[in-house]
Protein backbone atom coordinates (compact mmCIF):
# COMPACT_ATOMS: atom_id res chain seq x y z
CA UNK A 1 0.00 0.00 0.00
CA UNK A 2 3.27 2.35 0.51
CA UNK A 3 3.63 2.32 -3.10
CA UNK A 4 0.13 3.08 -4.00
CA UNK A 5 0.17 6.34 -2.66
CA UNK A 6 2.61 7.21 -4.68
CA UNK A 7 1.08 7.25 -8.02
CA UNK A 8 -0.31 10.07 -8.85
CA UNK A 9 -4.37 10.02 -9.20
CA UNK A 10 -4.15 10.05 -13.61
CA UNK A 11 -2.13 7.12 -13.37
CA UNK A 12 -4.31 5.24 -11.15
CA UNK A 13 -5.14 1.78 -12.64
CA UNK A 14 -8.97 1.87 -12.34
CA UNK A 15 -11.08 -1.25 -12.96
CA UNK A 16 -14.68 -0.50 -14.08
CA UNK A 17 -16.16 -2.40 -17.45
CA UNK A 18 -15.46 -1.10 -20.59
CA UNK A 19 -18.67 1.40 -22.05
CA UNK A 20 -20.69 -0.66 -24.32
CA UNK A 21 -20.41 2.16 -26.77
CA UNK A 22 -18.30 3.87 -28.07
CA UNK A 23 -17.80 6.41 -31.56
CA UNK A 24 -15.43 6.01 -33.64
CA UNK A 25 -15.00 8.17 -36.65
CA UNK A 26 -14.77 6.60 -40.04
CA UNK A 27 -13.30 8.62 -43.02
CA UNK A 28 -12.43 11.48 -44.52
CA UNK A 29 -9.30 9.46 -45.79
CA UNK A 30 -10.85 5.75 -45.17
CA UNK A 31 -10.14 4.26 -48.87
CA UNK A 32 -14.02 2.67 -48.64
CA UNK A 33 -15.46 5.90 -48.26
CA UNK A 34 -14.97 6.81 -52.31
CA UNK A 35 -13.69 10.12 -51.44
CA UNK A 36 -13.79 12.72 -48.53
CA UNK A 37 -16.83 11.18 -46.25
CA UNK A 38 -16.98 11.03 -42.93
CA UNK A 39 -19.06 8.95 -40.86
CA UNK A 40 -19.55 9.48 -37.59
CA UNK A 41 -20.63 5.47 -35.88
CA UNK A 42 -21.64 4.77 -32.24
CA UNK A 43 -20.77 1.16 -32.02
CA UNK A 44 -22.13 -1.48 -29.83
CA UNK A 45 -19.06 -3.74 -29.90
CA UNK A 46 -19.07 -4.26 -33.63
CA UNK A 47 -22.44 -3.53 -34.55
CA UNK A 48 -23.64 0.26 -35.89
CA UNK A 49 -26.09 1.66 -33.37
CA UNK A 50 -26.18 4.81 -35.08
CA UNK A 51 -24.14 6.29 -37.73
CA UNK A 52 -24.35 10.23 -39.25
CA UNK A 53 -22.58 11.21 -42.52
CA UNK A 54 -20.61 14.06 -42.51
CA UNK A 55 -20.29 15.51 -45.80
CA UNK A 56 -18.98 19.23 -47.15
CA UNK A 57 -14.74 18.12 -47.40
CA UNK A 58 -15.38 18.35 -51.40
CA UNK A 59 -17.58 21.52 -51.23
CA UNK A 60 -16.42 24.26 -54.32
CA UNK A 61 -19.42 26.42 -54.19
CA UNK A 62 -20.29 25.26 -57.82
CA UNK A 63 -24.07 26.51 -58.03
CA UNK A 64 -22.31 30.02 -56.40
CA UNK A 65 -20.31 30.07 -59.71
CA UNK A 66 -23.13 29.29 -62.49
CA UNK A 67 -24.51 32.59 -61.61
CA UNK A 68 -20.97 34.48 -62.05
CA UNK A 69 -21.03 32.50 -65.72
CA UNK A 70 -22.13 32.91 -68.78
CA UNK A 71 -24.97 29.74 -69.92
CA UNK A 72 -22.59 28.34 -71.91
CA UNK A 73 -19.45 28.80 -69.25
CA UNK A 74 -21.64 26.95 -67.00
CA UNK A 75 -21.12 23.33 -69.18
CA UNK A 76 -17.44 22.72 -67.96
CA UNK A 77 -18.50 23.16 -64.12
CA UNK A 78 -20.88 20.23 -64.60
CA UNK A 79 -18.03 18.10 -65.81
CA UNK A 80 -16.46 18.22 -62.23
CA UNK A 81 -19.79 17.33 -60.29
CA UNK A 82 -20.52 13.52 -61.25
CA UNK A 83 -16.93 12.99 -62.26
CA UNK A 84 -17.92 9.41 -63.26
CA UNK A 85 -20.69 10.40 -65.40
CA UNK A 86 -19.40 14.12 -67.18
CA UNK A 87 -21.37 13.78 -70.10
CA UNK A 88 -24.69 12.44 -68.23
CA UNK A 89 -23.91 16.28 -66.46
CA UNK A 90 -23.87 18.26 -69.47
CA UNK A 91 -27.03 16.34 -70.76
CA UNK A 92 -28.85 17.64 -68.10
CA UNK A 93 -27.10 21.12 -68.01
CA UNK A 94 -27.91 21.93 -71.36
CA UNK A 95 -31.18 20.12 -71.86
CA UNK A 96 -32.39 22.73 -68.94
CA UNK A 97 -31.43 25.56 -70.89
CA UNK A 98 -32.91 24.29 -73.97
CA UNK A 99 -36.40 23.81 -72.51
CA UNK A 100 -35.71 27.64 -71.78
CA UNK A 101 -35.04 28.62 -75.02
CA UNK A 102 -37.30 26.54 -76.72
CA UNK A 103 -35.03 25.08 -79.16
CA UNK A 104 -35.43 21.90 -81.39
CA UNK A 105 -32.58 19.92 -81.49
CA UNK A 106 -31.32 18.03 -84.38
CA UNK A 107 -32.02 13.98 -84.51
CA UNK A 108 -28.33 13.16 -85.64
CA UNK A 109 -27.67 15.10 -82.27
CA UNK A 110 -30.18 13.75 -79.76
CA UNK A 111 -29.47 10.31 -81.20
CA UNK A 112 -25.64 10.85 -80.27
CA UNK A 113 -26.35 12.52 -77.03
CA UNK A 114 -28.19 8.90 -76.53
CA UNK A 115 -25.38 6.83 -77.54
CA UNK A 116 -22.47 8.70 -76.09
CA UNK A 117 -24.89 8.78 -72.07
CA UNK A 118 -24.99 4.97 -72.69
CA UNK A 119 -21.34 4.34 -72.85
CA UNK A 120 -20.90 6.73 -69.89
CA UNK A 121 -23.21 4.89 -68.09
CA UNK A 122 -21.32 1.48 -68.57
CA UNK A 123 -18.50 3.45 -67.66
CA UNK A 124 -19.46 4.57 -64.63
CA UNK A 125 -21.09 1.18 -63.39
CA UNK A 126 -17.71 -0.29 -63.82
CA UNK A 127 -15.73 1.83 -61.98
CA UNK A 128 -18.57 1.21 -59.42
CA UNK A 129 -17.87 -2.44 -60.02
CA UNK A 130 -14.60 -2.25 -59.12
CA UNK A 131 -14.18 -0.23 -56.48
CA UNK A 132 -17.36 -1.93 -54.44
CA UNK A 133 -15.78 -5.90 -55.35
CA UNK A 134 -12.56 -3.89 -54.42
CA UNK A 135 -14.23 -2.46 -50.98
CA UNK A 136 -15.33 -6.44 -50.36
CA UNK A 137 -11.97 -7.98 -50.70
CA UNK A 138 -12.17 -8.96 -54.54
CA UNK A 139 -9.37 -6.94 -55.97
CA UNK A 140 -9.06 -8.88 -59.46
CA UNK A 141 -12.48 -7.31 -61.00
CA UNK A 142 -10.96 -3.84 -60.03
CA UNK A 143 -8.23 -4.10 -63.01
CA UNK A 144 -10.72 -6.07 -65.56
CA UNK A 145 -13.08 -3.30 -64.86
CA UNK A 146 -10.98 -0.47 -65.78
CA UNK A 147 -9.70 -2.39 -68.55
CA UNK A 148 -12.91 -1.72 -70.18
CA UNK A 149 -13.96 1.70 -68.96
CA UNK A 150 -10.40 2.59 -70.66
CA UNK A 151 -12.05 1.20 -74.36
CA UNK A 152 -14.94 3.54 -73.57
CA UNK A 153 -13.05 6.56 -72.12
CA UNK A 154 -11.01 6.67 -75.60
CA UNK A 155 -14.27 6.44 -77.56
CA UNK A 156 -15.29 9.29 -75.31
CA UNK A 157 -11.97 11.05 -76.06
CA UNK A 158 -12.16 10.76 -79.67
CA UNK A 159 -15.35 12.33 -79.88
CA UNK A 160 -14.68 15.06 -77.87
CA UNK A 161 -11.06 15.32 -77.25
CA UNK A 162 -11.45 15.26 -73.29
CA UNK A 163 -11.46 11.88 -71.23
CA UNK A 164 -12.89 12.87 -67.86
CA UNK A 165 -14.34 16.57 -68.77
CA UNK A 166 -15.42 16.06 -72.19
CA UNK A 167 -17.98 19.04 -72.33
CA UNK A 168 -19.23 17.69 -75.74
CA UNK A 169 -22.99 18.79 -75.49
CA UNK A 170 -23.02 22.04 -75.99
CA UNK A 171 -26.64 24.35 -75.70
CA UNK A 172 -27.94 23.56 -79.11
CA UNK A 173 -26.56 20.12 -80.14
CA UNK A 174 -23.08 18.65 -79.83
CA UNK A 175 -19.61 20.69 -80.05
CA UNK A 176 -18.78 19.02 -83.37
CA UNK A 177 -19.99 16.09 -84.87
CA UNK A 178 -18.68 12.12 -84.41
CA UNK A 179 -14.61 11.66 -86.03
CA UNK A 180 -14.71 8.98 -89.15
CA UNK A 181 -14.34 5.95 -88.05
CA UNK A 182 -16.02 6.42 -84.81
CA UNK A 183 -19.02 3.41 -85.42
CA UNK A 184 -16.12 1.35 -85.84
CA UNK A 185 -14.67 1.96 -83.00
CA UNK A 186 -17.79 1.58 -81.01
CA UNK A 187 -18.70 -1.81 -82.86
CA UNK A 188 -15.47 -3.17 -81.44
CA UNK A 189 -15.96 -2.08 -78.16
CA UNK A 190 -19.73 -3.69 -78.70
CA UNK A 191 -18.38 -7.27 -79.95
CA UNK A 192 -16.19 -7.46 -77.07
CA UNK A 193 -18.05 -6.05 -74.10
CA UNK A 194 -20.51 -9.05 -73.51
CA UNK A 195 -17.97 -11.64 -73.46
CA UNK A 196 -16.80 -8.94 -70.23
CA UNK A 197 -19.66 -8.87 -68.79
CA UNK A 198 -19.92 -12.96 -68.12
CA UNK A 199 -16.25 -12.47 -66.59
CA UNK A 200 -17.65 -10.11 -63.82
CA UNK A 201 -20.47 -12.57 -63.49
CA UNK A 202 -18.21 -15.45 -63.38
CA UNK A 203 -15.71 -13.24 -60.94
CA UNK A 204 -18.98 -12.00 -58.65
CA UNK A 205 -21.79 -13.87 -59.21
CA UNK A 206 -21.54 -16.88 -58.13
CA UNK A 207 -18.81 -16.28 -55.73
CA UNK A 208 -19.91 -17.68 -52.32
CA UNK A 209 -17.97 -14.78 -50.42
CA UNK A 210 -19.31 -12.08 -52.50
CA UNK A 211 -22.92 -13.53 -51.88
CA UNK A 212 -22.49 -13.69 -48.26
CA UNK A 213 -21.11 -10.18 -48.02
CA UNK A 214 -23.82 -8.93 -49.71
CA UNK A 215 -27.10 -10.92 -49.33
CA UNK A 216 -29.25 -9.37 -46.45
CA UNK A 217 -27.43 -6.78 -45.96
CA UNK A 218 -28.55 -3.06 -45.88
CA UNK A 219 -31.94 -3.75 -46.43
CA UNK A 220 -34.44 -1.03 -47.54
CA UNK A 221 -38.14 -1.41 -48.15
CA UNK A 222 -39.44 0.29 -51.16
CA UNK A 223 -42.08 2.30 -49.44
CA UNK A 224 -38.58 3.30 -47.39
CA UNK A 225 -36.71 3.99 -50.45
CA UNK A 226 -39.82 6.32 -51.96
CA UNK A 227 -39.55 8.11 -48.47
CA UNK A 228 -36.12 8.95 -48.44
CA UNK A 229 -36.14 10.09 -52.14
CA UNK A 230 -33.87 6.91 -53.52
CA UNK A 231 -33.82 7.14 -57.31
CA UNK A 232 -31.97 4.98 -60.05
CA UNK A 233 -30.28 2.05 -59.19
CA UNK A 234 -30.75 2.12 -55.63
CA UNK A 235 -34.72 2.36 -55.95
CA UNK A 236 -34.91 -0.30 -58.47
CA UNK A 237 -32.91 -2.41 -56.68
CA UNK A 238 -35.91 -1.83 -53.57
CA UNK A 239 -38.56 -3.17 -56.65
CA UNK A 240 -39.80 0.01 -57.91
CA UNK A 241 -40.05 0.08 -61.37
CA UNK A 242 -39.23 3.78 -61.94
CA UNK A 243 -36.54 5.15 -64.83
CA UNK A 244 -36.95 8.48 -65.49
CA UNK A 245 -35.79 7.46 -69.20
CA UNK A 246 -39.32 5.44 -69.52
CA UNK A 247 -41.66 8.29 -66.86
CA UNK A 248 -40.49 11.29 -68.63
CA UNK A 249 -38.69 10.21 -71.58
CA UNK A 250 -36.23 13.26 -73.26
CA UNK A 251 -33.57 13.28 -76.14
CA UNK A 252 -36.02 10.54 -78.06
CA UNK A 253 -35.29 7.95 -75.43
CA UNK A 254 -38.92 7.10 -75.70
CA UNK A 255 -37.88 5.63 -79.27
CA UNK A 256 -35.47 3.04 -77.93
CA UNK A 257 -36.37 -0.44 -76.42
CA UNK A 258 -34.85 -1.37 -73.23
CA UNK A 259 -35.48 -3.46 -70.42
CA UNK A 260 -35.82 -1.54 -66.88
CA UNK A 261 -34.52 -4.13 -64.59
CA UNK A 262 -35.66 -4.39 -60.90
CA UNK A 263 -34.70 -6.53 -58.00
CA UNK A 264 -37.24 -7.00 -55.11
CA UNK A 265 -35.24 -7.58 -52.21
CA UNK A 266 -33.91 -4.10 -51.62
CA UNK A 267 -30.20 -5.68 -50.38
CA UNK A 268 -26.68 -4.73 -51.44
CA UNK A 269 -27.37 -7.64 -53.93
CA UNK A 270 -29.79 -6.44 -55.48
CA UNK A 271 -28.55 -3.25 -56.12
CA UNK A 272 -25.74 -5.07 -57.81
CA UNK A 273 -27.40 -7.15 -60.14
CA UNK A 274 -29.74 -4.26 -60.86
CA UNK A 275 -26.60 -2.54 -62.38
CA UNK A 276 -25.33 -5.99 -63.81
CA UNK A 277 -28.30 -6.10 -65.98
CA UNK A 278 -28.62 -2.13 -66.48
CA UNK A 279 -25.09 -2.70 -68.21
CA UNK A 280 -26.18 -5.17 -70.82
CA UNK A 281 -29.57 -2.48 -71.58
CA UNK A 282 -27.31 -0.11 -72.06
CA UNK A 283 -24.98 -2.34 -74.67
CA UNK A 284 -28.43 -1.98 -76.26
CA UNK A 285 -29.08 1.14 -76.32
CA UNK A 286 -25.78 1.66 -77.97
CA UNK A 287 -26.60 -1.24 -80.22
CA UNK A 288 -29.89 0.55 -81.61
CA UNK A 289 -28.52 3.95 -81.41
CA UNK A 290 -25.58 3.33 -83.91
CA UNK A 291 -28.18 1.81 -86.15
CA UNK A 292 -30.03 4.71 -85.76
CA UNK A 293 -27.16 7.18 -86.69
CA UNK A 294 -27.93 8.83 -89.78
CA UNK A 295 -26.26 11.70 -91.52
CA UNK A 296 -27.59 15.49 -90.50
CA UNK A 297 -26.93 18.81 -88.78
CA UNK A 298 -25.82 18.25 -85.01
CA UNK A 299 -26.42 21.64 -84.45
CA UNK A 300 -29.78 23.27 -83.80
CA UNK A 301 -30.75 26.35 -86.17
CA UNK A 302 -30.16 28.54 -83.77
CA UNK A 303 -27.48 31.70 -85.07
CA UNK A 304 -27.68 33.56 -81.71
CA UNK A 305 -27.49 30.78 -79.80
CA UNK A 306 -25.01 28.45 -81.36
CA UNK A 307 -21.91 29.13 -82.16
CA UNK A 308 -21.50 29.27 -85.83
CA UNK A 309 -18.59 26.76 -88.04
CA UNK A 310 -15.22 28.13 -88.56
CA UNK A 311 -15.58 27.72 -92.47
CA UNK A 312 -18.77 30.01 -92.13
CA UNK A 313 -17.22 32.76 -90.27
CA UNK A 314 -14.23 33.15 -92.92
CA UNK A 315 -17.25 33.72 -95.66
CA UNK A 316 -20.35 35.51 -93.99
CA UNK A 317 -20.42 38.59 -91.79
CA UNK A 318 -23.30 38.09 -90.09
CA UNK A 319 -21.55 34.59 -88.97
CA UNK A 320 -18.66 36.33 -87.28
CA UNK A 321 -20.83 38.84 -85.81
CA UNK A 322 -22.66 36.21 -84.25
CA UNK A 323 -19.78 34.26 -82.70
CA UNK A 324 -18.60 37.86 -81.40
CA UNK A 325 -21.51 38.90 -79.64
CA UNK A 326 -21.88 34.94 -78.10
CA UNK A 327 -18.44 34.66 -77.05
CA UNK A 328 -17.84 37.81 -75.49
CA UNK A 329 -21.83 38.91 -74.39
CA UNK A 330 -23.67 35.63 -74.45
CA UNK A 331 -26.98 35.41 -75.32
CA UNK A 332 -30.14 36.26 -73.41
CA UNK A 333 -32.01 33.77 -72.04
CA UNK A 334 -35.91 34.53 -71.50
CA UNK A 335 -37.11 35.00 -68.07
CA UNK A 336 -38.59 31.89 -66.04
CA UNK A 337 -37.74 28.46 -64.21
CA UNK A 338 -37.28 24.94 -65.47
CA UNK A 339 -36.93 21.77 -63.25
CA UNK A 340 -35.08 19.41 -65.66
CA UNK A 341 -34.64 15.81 -64.43
CA UNK A 342 -32.95 12.91 -66.48
CA UNK A 343 -31.68 8.87 -65.31
CA UNK A 344 -28.02 9.60 -64.66
CA UNK A 345 -26.21 6.46 -63.75
CA UNK A 346 -27.22 6.82 -60.14
CA UNK A 347 -30.56 8.08 -60.49
CA UNK A 348 -32.24 10.78 -60.84
CA UNK A 349 -30.10 14.29 -61.61
CA UNK A 350 -32.37 17.41 -62.20
CA UNK A 351 -31.24 20.72 -62.85
CA UNK A 352 -33.63 23.18 -61.85
CA UNK A 353 -32.47 26.41 -63.57
CA UNK A 354 -34.17 29.97 -63.06
CA UNK A 355 -33.20 32.91 -65.46
CA UNK A 356 -34.20 36.41 -65.30
CA UNK A 357 -33.77 37.21 -69.05
CA UNK A 358 -29.78 37.67 -69.16
CA UNK A 359 -27.13 35.85 -70.27
CA UNK A 360 -25.91 34.44 -67.20
CA UNK A 361 -28.19 32.16 -64.95
CA UNK A 362 -30.25 33.54 -61.66
CA UNK A 363 -29.79 30.42 -59.80
CA UNK A 364 -28.75 26.93 -61.06
CA UNK A 365 -29.36 23.80 -58.43
CA UNK A 366 -28.31 20.59 -59.44
CA UNK A 367 -30.29 17.55 -57.68
CA UNK A 368 -27.31 15.23 -57.28
CA UNK A 369 -28.59 11.71 -57.11
CA UNK A 370 -25.59 10.56 -54.84
CA UNK A 371 -26.30 13.67 -52.39
CA UNK A 372 -30.14 12.00 -51.91
CA UNK A 373 -29.24 8.61 -51.79
CA UNK A 374 -26.33 9.12 -49.15
CA UNK A 375 -28.99 10.28 -46.76
CA UNK A 376 -30.46 6.98 -46.70
CA UNK A 377 -27.69 6.02 -45.48
CA UNK A 378 -28.76 5.68 -41.81
CA UNK A 379 -31.54 3.67 -42.44
CA UNK A 380 -29.88 1.07 -44.57
CA UNK A 381 -26.83 0.95 -42.22
CA UNK A 382 -27.95 1.28 -38.20
CA UNK A 383 -27.84 -2.74 -36.86
CA UNK A 384 -25.03 -3.99 -39.67
CA UNK A 385 -21.73 -5.13 -38.24
CA UNK A 386 -18.78 -2.10 -39.47
CA UNK A 387 -17.66 -4.11 -42.49
CA UNK A 388 -21.13 -4.54 -43.82
CA UNK A 389 -21.23 -0.44 -44.07
CA UNK A 390 -18.37 -1.10 -46.06
CA UNK A 391 -20.61 -2.71 -48.89
CA UNK A 392 -23.92 -0.76 -47.97
CA UNK A 393 -21.65 2.81 -49.27
CA UNK A 394 -20.28 0.98 -52.15
CA UNK A 395 -23.52 -0.55 -53.21
CA UNK A 396 -25.23 3.50 -53.10
CA UNK A 397 -22.37 4.30 -55.71
CA UNK A 398 -21.98 7.80 -54.44
CA UNK A 399 -19.63 10.22 -55.74
CA UNK A 400 -18.70 12.75 -53.33
CA UNK A 401 -17.69 15.58 -55.87
CA UNK A 402 -21.55 15.61 -56.92
CA UNK A 403 -23.00 15.39 -53.14
CA UNK A 404 -20.50 18.72 -52.16
CA UNK A 405 -20.61 20.42 -55.19
CA UNK B 1 -44.21 -6.17 -62.58
CA UNK B 2 -42.38 -7.43 -59.41
CA UNK B 3 -42.91 -4.11 -57.35
CA UNK B 4 -46.36 -3.75 -57.92
CA UNK B 5 -46.56 -0.42 -59.00
CA UNK B 6 -48.41 0.45 -61.77
CA UNK B 7 -46.49 1.69 -64.91
CA UNK B 8 -49.56 3.41 -66.74
CA UNK B 9 -49.55 6.81 -67.57
CA UNK B 10 -52.07 9.42 -66.12
CA UNK B 11 -54.26 9.39 -68.76
CA UNK B 12 -55.36 5.45 -69.25
CA UNK B 13 -55.47 5.63 -65.26
CA UNK B 14 -58.08 8.38 -64.96
CA UNK B 15 -60.51 7.23 -66.72
CA UNK B 16 -63.84 7.31 -64.55
CA UNK B 17 -63.20 10.81 -63.68
CA UNK B 18 -62.91 14.01 -65.33
CA UNK B 19 -59.30 14.69 -64.79
CA UNK B 20 -56.93 13.97 -68.12
CA UNK B 21 -54.51 16.87 -68.37
CA UNK B 22 -52.17 18.28 -65.21
CA UNK B 23 -54.17 21.25 -65.62
CA UNK B 24 -57.12 19.67 -64.72
CA UNK B 25 -55.58 18.37 -61.20
CA UNK B 26 -54.31 21.29 -59.98
CA UNK B 27 -57.97 23.22 -61.21
CA UNK B 28 -59.20 20.57 -58.84
CA UNK B 29 -56.80 20.83 -56.14
CA UNK B 30 -57.63 24.48 -56.03
CA UNK B 31 -61.03 23.72 -55.85
CA UNK B 32 -61.23 21.70 -52.79
CA UNK B 33 -57.91 23.54 -51.08
CA UNK B 34 -58.69 27.43 -51.83
CA UNK B 35 -56.62 28.64 -49.17
CA UNK B 36 -53.98 26.48 -50.11
CA UNK B 37 -53.44 28.04 -53.46
CA UNK B 38 -52.27 31.36 -53.68
CA UNK B 39 -51.43 31.37 -57.55
CA UNK B 40 -50.79 29.12 -60.31
CA UNK B 41 -48.23 29.56 -63.07
CA UNK B 42 -47.86 27.40 -66.07
CA UNK B 43 -44.95 27.78 -68.15
CA UNK B 44 -42.13 25.72 -70.20
CA UNK B 45 -44.73 23.01 -69.56
CA UNK B 46 -44.41 22.70 -65.77
CA UNK B 47 -47.30 23.77 -63.15
CA UNK B 48 -45.92 26.00 -60.53
CA UNK B 49 -48.46 26.70 -57.11
CA UNK B 50 -47.17 29.24 -54.86
CA UNK B 51 -48.67 28.28 -51.51
CA UNK B 52 -48.47 30.50 -48.39
CA UNK B 53 -45.83 29.14 -46.04
CA UNK B 54 -47.97 28.27 -43.23
CA UNK B 55 -49.89 25.86 -45.54
CA UNK B 56 -47.10 24.22 -46.95
CA UNK B 57 -46.44 20.97 -44.85
CA UNK B 58 -50.44 20.22 -44.94
CA UNK B 59 -50.49 21.06 -48.64
CA UNK B 60 -47.60 18.57 -48.99
CA UNK B 61 -49.83 16.20 -47.06
CA UNK B 62 -52.74 16.15 -48.34
CA UNK B 63 -50.85 15.86 -52.03
CA UNK B 64 -49.10 12.65 -50.93
CA UNK B 65 -52.03 10.86 -50.40
CA UNK B 66 -54.57 12.70 -52.96
CA UNK B 67 -55.96 9.88 -54.93
CA UNK B 68 -55.46 12.52 -58.08
CA UNK B 69 -51.97 13.51 -57.53
CA UNK B 70 -50.40 10.39 -55.33
CA UNK B 71 -46.83 12.99 -55.54
CA UNK B 72 -45.47 10.04 -53.43
CA UNK B 73 -41.92 10.99 -54.13
CA UNK B 74 -40.17 14.36 -53.02
CA UNK B 75 -37.56 15.11 -55.87
CA UNK B 76 -35.91 18.11 -54.96
CA UNK B 77 -36.19 20.91 -52.68
CA UNK B 78 -34.08 23.74 -53.00
CA UNK B 79 -34.07 27.97 -52.28
CA UNK B 80 -33.49 30.36 -54.31
CA UNK B 81 -32.93 34.42 -54.15
CA UNK B 82 -34.62 36.40 -56.09
CA UNK B 83 -32.38 39.40 -55.55
CA UNK B 84 -31.34 41.57 -52.75
CA UNK B 85 -33.98 44.40 -53.56
CA UNK B 86 -36.70 42.09 -54.11
CA UNK B 87 -39.68 41.96 -51.47
CA UNK B 88 -40.40 38.81 -50.53
CA UNK B 89 -37.02 37.93 -51.60
CA UNK B 90 -36.09 34.17 -51.49
CA UNK B 91 -38.23 31.38 -52.21
CA UNK B 92 -38.25 27.83 -51.67
CA UNK B 93 -39.32 25.47 -54.25
CA UNK B 94 -40.27 22.05 -53.47
CA UNK B 95 -40.34 19.41 -57.24
CA UNK B 96 -42.61 16.58 -56.37
CA UNK B 97 -43.00 13.75 -58.42
CA UNK B 98 -45.51 10.48 -58.57
CA UNK B 99 -43.80 7.59 -58.52
CA UNK B 100 -46.88 5.67 -59.90
CA UNK B 101 -48.59 8.56 -62.12
CA UNK B 102 -45.30 9.82 -63.51
CA UNK B 103 -46.50 13.65 -63.13
CA UNK B 104 -44.73 16.15 -61.68
CA UNK B 105 -45.65 19.80 -59.69
CA UNK B 106 -43.69 22.53 -58.07
CA UNK B 107 -44.67 24.17 -55.07
CA UNK B 108 -43.07 27.15 -54.20
CA UNK B 109 -43.30 29.30 -50.84
CA UNK B 110 -42.41 32.96 -50.78
CA UNK B 111 -40.32 34.21 -47.90
CA UNK B 112 -39.70 38.18 -46.94
CA UNK B 113 -36.14 38.90 -45.65
CA UNK B 114 -36.44 39.33 -42.16
CA UNK B 115 -38.89 36.83 -41.20
CA UNK B 116 -37.28 33.72 -43.39
CA UNK B 117 -39.03 30.73 -41.29
CA UNK B 118 -41.25 27.66 -43.44
CA UNK B 119 -42.71 24.62 -42.03
CA UNK B 120 -40.88 21.51 -42.43
CA UNK B 121 -41.26 18.71 -44.04
CA UNK B 122 -39.48 16.13 -42.88
CA UNK B 123 -42.40 14.72 -41.18
CA UNK B 124 -43.51 14.19 -44.75
CA UNK B 125 -40.58 13.10 -46.47
CA UNK B 126 -37.95 12.17 -44.92
CA UNK B 127 -35.95 12.92 -47.59
CA UNK B 128 -36.56 16.22 -46.56
CA UNK B 129 -33.92 16.49 -43.99
CA UNK B 130 -30.48 17.18 -46.03
CA UNK B 131 -32.65 19.55 -48.69
CA UNK B 132 -34.13 21.40 -45.79
CA UNK B 133 -30.30 21.87 -44.32
CA UNK B 134 -28.50 22.49 -47.44
CA UNK B 135 -31.05 25.68 -47.79
CA UNK B 136 -30.74 26.78 -44.45
CA UNK B 137 -26.76 26.33 -44.90
CA UNK B 138 -27.01 28.37 -48.70
CA UNK B 139 -29.67 30.57 -47.95
CA UNK B 140 -30.37 30.83 -44.25
CA UNK B 141 -33.86 29.77 -44.28
CA UNK B 142 -35.44 28.31 -41.54
CA UNK B 143 -37.60 25.20 -41.30
CA UNK B 144 -39.45 25.17 -38.55
CA UNK B 145 -39.65 22.04 -36.10
CA UNK B 146 -36.68 20.50 -38.56
CA UNK B 147 -35.24 17.72 -36.56
CA UNK B 148 -31.46 18.53 -36.77
CA UNK B 149 -31.05 22.36 -38.72
CA UNK B 150 -27.52 22.22 -38.71
CA UNK B 151 -25.37 23.37 -41.42
CA UNK B 152 -24.58 20.87 -44.14
CA UNK B 153 -21.74 21.96 -47.01
CA UNK B 154 -19.89 24.30 -44.80
CA UNK B 155 -18.51 24.45 -41.67
CA UNK B 156 -20.18 25.38 -38.55
CA UNK B 157 -18.50 28.30 -37.45
CA UNK B 158 -19.10 29.39 -41.07
CA UNK B 159 -20.48 33.18 -40.98
CA UNK B 160 -23.40 34.31 -44.01
CA UNK B 161 -25.04 32.37 -46.34
CA UNK B 162 -23.05 32.02 -49.11
CA UNK B 163 -25.40 31.35 -51.94
CA UNK B 164 -27.59 35.23 -51.10
CA UNK B 165 -26.62 37.64 -53.75
CA UNK B 166 -25.21 39.99 -51.42
CA UNK B 167 -22.68 37.18 -50.66
CA UNK B 168 -19.50 38.22 -52.44
CA UNK B 169 -18.21 35.27 -54.55
CA UNK B 170 -14.42 35.15 -52.87
CA UNK B 171 -15.76 35.60 -49.14
CA UNK B 172 -15.37 38.05 -47.81
CA UNK B 173 -12.01 36.91 -45.76
CA UNK B 174 -9.88 33.85 -46.52
CA UNK B 175 -11.27 31.29 -44.09
CA UNK B 176 -9.23 29.62 -42.11
CA UNK B 177 -9.43 26.64 -39.89
CA UNK B 178 -7.53 28.44 -36.96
Amino acid sequence: MSTAANIPPQFEIVDRPLDTQMTISMGPQHPSTHGVLRLELVLDGEMVIKATPDIGYLHTGMEKLFEYKKYQQGIVITDRMDYLNPLGNNLAYVMAAEKLLALEIPERAQTIRVLMCELQRIASHLVWLGTHALDIGAMTVFFYCFREREKILNIIEAASGGRLTPSYFRIGGLMMDLPSGFERRVNQFLEKFPKSLDEFHTLLSGNKIFQKRTQGVGRISAEDAIDWGLSGPCLRGSGVNLDIRRANPYSSYEQYDFEVPTEPDGDVWSRYMVRMREMRESHKIVQQALSRLKPGPVKADAPKVVLPDREAMKKHMDALIHHFLIVTEGFDVPAGEVYFPIEASKGELGVYMKSDGGPKPSRVHFRGPSFVNLSALPQMSEGEMVADIVAVIGSLDIVLGEIDR
Amino acid sequence: MESGVDNTPLSSQAEGNNIQTPSQMVAAFEREHPEWVSSTVTAYGEITVIVPREHIAEACTFLKTWPEGRFDFLADLCGADRGVEEEPRFEVNYHLFSTTKHHRIRLKVLLNEDDPHVPTVTGVWRTANWHERETYDLFGVIFDGHPDLRRILLPEDWQGHALRKDFPLRGYEPYSLK
